[in-house]
């Protein structure tokens, strides 16, 4: 399943919801569910946020594959040197007052990404193939068919 | 919007009631709320998110800076949450550190500074 969305936080919850009813119908336990949940919607978050500030026009993809290991693919088009690291989550608290007084309401992209690397065992980040982003690639293992 | 807020008093403490989803989209509306307790005077918050059912990054970020802005005037800001899907999110970013999280909210009431 390929889904697109424009860079609106609106939508993210959308992502979440589709995300995790494909994800339900592989057999995936509840607490695997869950993490799939929070893990989309952080990637999708980040790729909104990053969009929203460099690449306002630009459509968002999230990729859904269940063939033997359940992938979510969150690809952004934000230039490269947009692209920020982990923010650890303590030092945040020490910074986040100047991070508050900006007018965006969304938090530092790092955050996010400290919470997928986390949640993430099989977690991939790589640039786009081609034109700027990065592609965000998160695998969880499904039992065997019998 | 996904998210519900209420707000009481019991003694010195004002209680936030928040239900639904704390995402990207509705923590704005959290956030309004906690700046609006403070500017009010109201700085011995508890934030009883026991009807919560989601939350990322973006409501954490929102907590913390209630946080600070309630220390700011020597406050205190506790959280009452016993969802284990909900307390993933504070075990990972180490956040069960800074902000007291209590099982209910007359636990949190009873706790003192």
């Amino acid at each position: 399943m390929r889904l697109q969305i424009s860079p609106t936080s609106a939508h993210v919850r959308t992502v979440r919801l589709v995300t995790t009813a494909v994800a339900r119908r592989t057999g995936l336990p509840d607490s695997v569910l869950d993490v799939i949940r929070l893990a989309v919607g952080e990637a999708c978050s980040r790729a909104v946020s990053l969009h929203q500030a460099y690449a306002p026009g630009e459509m968002i993809t999230v990729l859904l594959e269940d063939e033997g290991k359940f992938v979510v693919t969150v690809c952004d088009s934000a230039p490269a040197g947009a692209q920020t690291g982990h923010t650890d989550p303590l030092e945040f608290l020490a910074g986040v007052d100047s991070a508050e007084q900006r007018d965006s309401d969304l938090m530092p992209s790092g955050l996010g990404m400290a919470v997928i690397d986390g949640l993430v065992d099989d977690l991939e980040i790589a640039p786009a193939s081609s034109g700027p982003g990065t592609v965000v690639r998160m695998s969880w293992p499904l039992a065997a068919q019998v | 919007m996904d998210l519900s807020l209420s707000t009481r008093t019991e003694g010195e403490r004002t209680i936030v009631a928040v239900g639904g989803e704390i995402d990207v989209y509705t923590a704005p509306k959290l956030r309004e709320q906690l700046i609006d307790l403070v500017s009010n005077g109201h700085y011995h918050l508890i934030v009883d998110m026991e009807a919560v059912e989601f939350l990322d990054s973006t409501g954490l970020g929102v907590l913390v800076g209630g946080l600070k802005r309630v220390r700011a005037h020597d406050g205190s800001l506790r959280l009452v949450c016993d969802q284990e899907r909900i307390l993933k999110i504070f075990r990972i970013t180490g956040l069960t550190k800074v902000f007291p999280i209590h099982a209910s909210v007359d636990e949190a009431v009873a706790a003192t500074d």
